[in-house]
């Protein structure tokens, strides 16, 4: 049973929409004895990370998440949320992974929209996904490159499109909005040993 | 890279896809779900659902169809038509709507679009700007391109944007329905005077226009609706001869 972390920030029908075409049973919930006996545990997000932070502490999901055990994958602003820190809003995140998430600046425009591909991939979720690989992304924030980057993609300049660190993986874009290969990678997470 | 999107429009009327030529003369072109998948499919990076019916069911139909999409399809739509309020929005995303476009309503209350962007973060609305020149000048327009208002085209890109636009999807009157081109100077001057990615929409007749578009008109994503309906330009062969052009796309391998 995958559990689909349910805090009120965004759309997670096309996730559970994914997840039904992969054949995999899911429940979308807050309730933190679900979470904690799933095989696996997705962390969606969607719109600004203080709304999203404000939500997890009220709901006391802030405090569950950092000791969960099984795979967790952060989608999106869910992977953002990960770190220490958001320039968006200044705010605190879950303190797993080190570091901050900054917002594009120079001359791209923002958010950045659409397909980009996807470099040096090295985790278990992106077997079968090679370099050059486009997933879809929609994100005006992004995590430097850092030592638990486990692939990189390139908008005004190279940055975390993946991170890893023990059972908690993150991912920048969409995989359940990628076709193909955002089904892979998400067949790839639901076969990663529980 | 960053890649260049193009993507097909649907229009929807009772749940049921059409095509207008300069939005008038409707003609049928097939199951929305259907043609969704297809599309998908022939690695279309993105859709565009715009609702064009205006009975009382709308809402339920349209939150169905949005629903019965999202079952089928693992790429990312829009949703538009005739959004006015918060709660519009909610279900359309709620039932797997990616992004909405908002029109008329925005410019007849542009605090929407700051309640908007609010409530669901930029990263999901859709400014769309339907315009044309009167004396030289781009002027917005409402109800599907019939009324004129006073309002500056590039005025208000730049005041959606301040107010928490994502994107903003241009459609030239001047242009939709004639197959001649997009509107290539307009396009290019937007992104010029906004930050936000924009959608070239009105003109598409052949390969070259798109191509036109990403390089004069300086676009980042490409939207047509009939030459893709009626097989006139087939997504792969467009995304092929883009790549020849050394325009960045997606192509799966």
């Amino acid at each position: 049973m995958v559990a689909i972390i349910d805090y009120g920030a965004g759309n997670t029908k096309s996730l559970q929409f994914a997840l039904e075409r992969l054949g995999a049973s899911h429940i979308l919930t807050s309730d933190a004895e679900i979470i904690k006996q799933a095989e696996r545990v997705i962390f969606p997000g969607q719109g600004a990370a203080g709304s999203a932070m404000t939500k997890l502490i009220d709901t006391g999901l802030d405090q569950l998440i950092p000791t969960l055990k099984q795979p967790l994958l952060g989608i999106c602003l869910g992977m953002q949320l990960l770190c220490e820190y958001s320039e968006e809003g200044g705010v605190e995140g879950l303190g797993i992974i080190k570091g901050s998430v900054k917002r594009f600046g120079g001359t791209v425009k923002v958010p950045q929209m659409g397909w980009n591909s996807i470099y040096d991939p090295k985790s278990p979720l992106f077997e079968g996904i090679n370099e050059g690989d486009f997933m879809y992304l929609v994100h005006s924030y992004y995590v430097p490159l850092c030592k638990e980057t486990v692939a990189i993609s390139h908008y005004n300049g190279p940055y975390s499109v993946a991170l890893q660190k023990a059972n908690f993986y993150g991912v920048q874009f969409h995989p359940e909005k990628s076709s193909l290969k955002g089904q892979l990678l998400l067949q790839n997470f639901l076969k990663l040993p529980a | 890279m960053l890649t260049k999107r193009i993507i097909p429009c649907l229009d929807i009327k009772d749940g049921r896809t059409v095509k207008g030529v300069n939005f008038v003369n409707l003609r049928d072109a097939g199951d929305p779900v259907a043609l969704a998948a297809q599309y998908a499919q022939e690695q279309a990076d993105e859709l565009v659902f715009l609702d064009i019916s205006a009975t009382e069911q709308k809402r339920k139909t349209l939150a169905n169809l949005v629903l019965r999409v999202a079952a089928a399809i693992d790429i990312p739509f829009t949703v538009g038509g005739g959004i006015s309020t918060i709660e519009d929005v909610a279900i359309l995303l709620k039932n797997g709507a990616d992004k909405v476009s908002v029109n008329s309503a925005a410019v007849k209350n542009p605090k929407l679009i700051d309640a908007l962007a609010e409530q669901f973060g930029s990263q999901c609305i859709v400014v769309a700007i339907d315009a044309k020149q009167i004396e030289g000048q781009w002027k917005v327009h409402l109800v599907g391109g019939k009324e004129p208002t006073d309002r500056d085209l590039f005025e208000w890109a730049k005041e959606v944007e301040q107010r928490g636009a994502g994107e903003l999807l241009f459609t030239s009157m001047d242009h939709d329905g004639t197959k001649q081109g997009f509107a290539n100077e307009a396009l290019a001057r937007l992104s010029v005077e906004t930050n936000l990615p924009v959608i070239a929409s009105g003109g598409a007749g052949n390969i070259s226009h798109f191509s036109e578009a990403f390089t004069i008109g300086k676009a980042d994503a490409a939207l047509a609706a009939s030459v893709f309906h009626f097989g006139e330009i087939a997504i792969p062969e467009l995304k092929n001869k883009l790549k020849q052009q050394q325009i960045a796309v997606r192509i799966d391998k």
